[in-house]
């Protein structure tokens, strides 16, 4: 199998697997990192959405070479000590319900606000929309996103 | 103090405790030396590093003071491991900040009913959690007494301070040790509401820290040493049997481990004990187990299986068919039967009848199915999530041949449950897949197993048939034909039973070899939408105010002459009249459409009032104004979530939520065909809760089911189309507005 150099949270690491298994499964299974999720295995959920230079992404839909050079950043990453302005927002508001799906929202609003800093109400919307919530938290991340934009002026 | 000695005193300290009267619980002290007070949202300790042979209970203090609570019911995003905690917390009289909270493993012995479900879990737990820490806190103010050598009443507690006359004090950890030695009370004080410090006050999910910075706390994400991954090849279809597999390209594919079927232990369970019969397939499956969740899926698909067709392959078009004959037919079960409706509607001036649709619904847990097992001969160790714990020990005891005691079964939180994580088969499942290949294993559906091998909602119709005589609703008769099973329990009893002199509920079920379940609200997730629709379509044909029908009949009810009506007509009155005060019913301007509802189930009372708005053309559901009465509130932030999360969900599942069948199989099996609610069309919640000294009652299932009611009733002030069928898109026709609207 191929062994393949991967830069995820500012650490170079290296992996020795078939060149097929999506991104997703290589944190999960050969890094140990199980905070991004699956969810569809299809790009359709967000779940398992990662930064790819500092763009959201579906890990379950990328492949390594896709990633062949560039910065991997995943929840885990996001923050030393879960600091970031995105995070505390999803603590402060008391998002979740059961919580699975969060890792993902937070990646996609905290490269969402990076791009765009001073959204409006259906600039958020349209920027979740592709997040699926089973528990319909959807109240509480729209909230979560506009506060934590408000805490990074 | 050295480690002996706290061994041997927690030991001594448990042997002690004595079961509670009715509940079975037990407190227990135990000295965590190393435990430093933290706050709840700090990584906790490591639970398996405790000997649960002594950490058998609720509570534990530690001689420095640390309190940690064990939260003992599965925590499926319905805010248990939170709420249950602080109802401890406070009878303890402890702060808040300085709890920690563990999840507890399944302990049949020392906690009663560890079940996510029904949203029975504060409602039930209420007494007995309580006592919990109202005795615990007896135990150790009679411990600083004794010290100073005063009565425990002159001593005063707040916050794990004892305070005696004179004004000396002393901490829970100062007096832990003797308190522990002291026999536990038959029955404390518990405290009157109006002195409640932590319940009614905004608690932050004690997991929030580990969610937000993806730490591993799903069952998805357990590894344990050794363990391998497997994934199933499932029959494709509902009524398919294995004949035979191909499986020489998988084997060679990397990372695979070994390729086995399963099938037999399961059918020798079945034989044994048949009520699981509907929940799980007796066909063989084929196994690929892999060194990683990705080489197990892909070699999987390289399996070339071989299915006969054992029964029938179904569809919903025939579903739809027999449902329909069943409700034209006579066959039916009476669940209730008050008065003659027969004569009542002969007598009727007015008869009104409306036959109302729903589909199969898969539960779509963002968490795919899993679990691990790892069966030895010395125990049989199952983590993972699970809504009924005992249950699955249970079964998985009765197919291996094992001790019930050998059973050792850890829950992890759960990604979603909704009723799928009832049934537990794939526990079953990880149990014989270990047990045949020796290893430790954690099965690992992909979504497509999840979707297209559910125990699903099950297809229902409902046919509602009303009389008027005089201008007052004489009779009326609910008869409903299901897929497999029917109503049960006090639903039947459920409004409008007892506010109609003549009135019936009529059941009758086809049986389908596709498997059915409960699913978030069984039954009310569809009857009330049937039920209330049809009130406003009623009050239309009566040309009579639609909240004054609901209000007129309610009036009737005398649940003090009917132990069976369990709602209170009282309760529901005043929940009625706050929603049509804080949706400003009937004040709107003219381009909002408005939709009321009000229901009981889960012991709770509800009204929602949907704003419905002409956006280019459509109409968008805007806003849902839910007003609730569930008695105490014990943590209103999270109860608010389970309020919105509820009326959202039943928002998009009356909106869009089908699972069609043709062929015994299902017409979606991922989220790229099958419509899910997401951010831009849910609406605003606006949420209320009544406030009063009830018992506290349940939330996670009770705002969902009036959700499509509200939303049917509104769109049909909006469009002038009543909706009979859901999910709503479904007629699209039915959701145009009229041109005049349009220009208006």
């Amino acid at each position: 199998m191929p062994t393949y150099q991967l830069k995820v949270n500012g650490t170079s690491r290296t992996v020795d697997v078939s060149e097929d298994t999506p991104v997703l499964w290589v944190l999960r299974d050969h890094l140990e990192l199980v905070g991004t999720k699956y969810g569809c295995g299809i790009g359709q959920c967000g779940a398992c959405t990662i930064h790819v230079d500092g763009t959201a992404m579906r890990s379950c839909s990328l492949t390594l070479s896709q990633v062949d050079g560039k910065s991997i950043t995943t929840i885990e990453g996001l923050s030393e000590d879960g600091s970031h302005p995105v995070q505390e927002a999803w603590k402060e508001v008391d998002v979740p319900q059961c919580g699975y799906c969060q890792a993902g929202q937070i990646m996609t609003a905290s490269a969402f606000l990076e791009s765009n800093p001073n959204p409006t109400d259906e600039e958020v919307k349209n920027a979740m929309h592709g997040n699926i919530c089973r528990c319909a938290s959807y109240t509480r991340i729209k909230t979560a996103v506009m506060k934590a934009a408000e805490n990074m002026e | 103090m050295s480690s002996n000695k706290t061994n041997a005193l927690s030991r001594r300290a448990f042997l002690r405790n004595s079961s509670l009267a009715g509940g079975g619980m037990i407190i227990g002290f135990n000295l965590l030396n190393s435990c430093k007070p933290k706050v709840v949202a700090e990584p906790a300790i490591d639970l398996a590093s405790l000997d649960y042979n002594d950490f058998n209970a609720f509570i534990k203090i530690a001689e420095n003071g640390a309190v940690t609570i064990f939260s003992p019911n599965p925590e499926i995003g319905q805010g248990v491991k939170t709420s249950m905690p602080m109802i401890i917390a406070e009878e303890l009289d402890v702060a808040w900040k300085d709890v920690y909270v563990e999840q507890g493993i399944l302990d049949t012995e020392n906690y009663t009913r560890q079940v996510a479900g029904g949203s029975q879990s504060i409602r039930q737990g209420w007494d007995a959690l309580r006592q919990t820490g109202a005795k615990a806190r007896h135990m150790l103010v009679s411990a600083a007494a004794a010290r100073w050598g005063v009565d425990p009443s002159e001593c005063t507690v707040s916050e794990g301070i004892i305070t005696n006359a004179a004004g000396e004090t002393l901490g829970y950890g100062d007096v832990v040790n003797e308190a522990a030695q002291l026999e536990v009370p038959e029955e404390v004080e518990l405290k009157k509401p109006k002195d409640y410090k932590i319940m009614g006050k905004n608690a932050g999910n004690v997991d929030i820290h580990k969610i937000v910075t993806g730490q591993p706390l799903f069952g998805l994400d357990y590894k344990a040493d050794g363990m391998v991954y497997a994934a199933v090849v499932r029959p494709p279809s509902f009524g398919h049997k294995l004949v035979s597999f191909d499986d020489s390209e998988a084997r060679n594919m990397p990372g695979v481990i070994d390729i086995v079927t399963i099938g037999e232990k399961v059918r020798g369970l079945l034989a044994e004990d048949p009520s699981f019969s509907s929940k799980i397939s007796s066909s063989d499956k084929v196994v690929v187990i892999a060194k990683t969740t990705w080489q197990a899926f892909k070699a999987k698909d390289a399996i070339k299986a071989t299915w006969e067709e054992e029964t029938p392959m179904e569809s919903t078009e025939q579903h739809n068919k027999i449902l329909t004959g069943l409700l034209d037919g006579n066959k039916f079960n009476t669940m209730r039967s008050d008065g003659n409706i027969k004569k009542a509607f002969a007598e009727a001036d007015q008869v009104l009848e409306r036959t109302y649709e729903s589909p199969f619904l898969p539960h779509n847990c963002m968490e795919p199915m899993n679990f691990y097992a790892n069966v030895t001969p010395e125990k049989v160790h199952l983590v993972g999530p699970i809504q009924t714990p005992a249950w699955k020990a249970g079964l998985v005891a009765k197919m291996l041949g094992r001790d019930e005691k050998d059973i050792l079964l850890e829950m992890t939180r759960m990604g979603g449950g909704f009723g799928r994580r009832l049934y537990g088969d794939f526990v079953i499942e990880a149990a014989e897949i270990s047990q045949t290949i020796n290893k430790p294993v954690k099965v690992v559906y992909t979504r497509e197993d999840d979707m297209e091998d559910g125990i699903y909602r099950m297809a229902i119709k409902y046919r509602i048939k009303a009389g008027i005589k005089d201008g007052k609703v004489t009779a009326y008769h609910l008869k409903e034909a299901a897929v497999n099973d029917n109503m049960y329990g006090l639903i039947p009893n459920f409004f409008p039973a007892g506010a109609i002199e003549n009135y019936q509920v009529d059941v009758a079920n086809y049986k389908s070899n596709i498997t059915t379940g409960a699913w978030r609200a069984p039954y009310t997730n569809f009857l009330a939408f049937a039920e209330q629709s049809f009130f406003d379509e009623l009050a239309e044909m009566m040309e009579v105010d639609k909240i004054q029908l609901r209000l007129d009949l309610l009036d009737k009810v005398k649940p003090e002459d009917d132990e069976r009506i369990q709602y209170s007509p009282d309760r529901m009155k005043e929940v009625i009249k706050m929603a049509v005060e804080k949706s400003g019913w009937g004040t709107k301007p003219s381009n909002v459409y408005q939709g009321f509802v009000n229901y009981y189930c889960h012991n709770t009372h509800v009204a929602e009032v949907a704003d419905v708005e002409i956006e280019n053309g459509n109409p968008v559901v805007k806003k849902i104004t839910c007003v609730v009465d569930c008695g105490i509130v014990v943590n209103p932030l999270g109860a608010m979530n389970q309020i919105e999360g509820g009326v959202i969900d039943g928002v998009g599942h009356s909106m869009f939520g089908e699972l069609a069948f043709v062929d015994g199989k299902p017409t979606a099996n991922n989220f790229d065909r099958y419509r899910m609610i997401r951010m831009k069309e849910a609406p605003v919640v606006e949420t209320y809760l009544m406030e009063n000294e009830h018992s506290p009652t349940g939330l996670g299932e009770p705002t969902l089911p009036p959700a499509g009611g509200a939303v049917a009733n509104a769109l049909k002030a909006a469009t002038g189309n009543r909706l009979y069928i859901q999910p709503f898109t479904k007629t699209p026709e039915l959701l145009k507005v009229p041109e005049k609207e349009i220009i208006g």
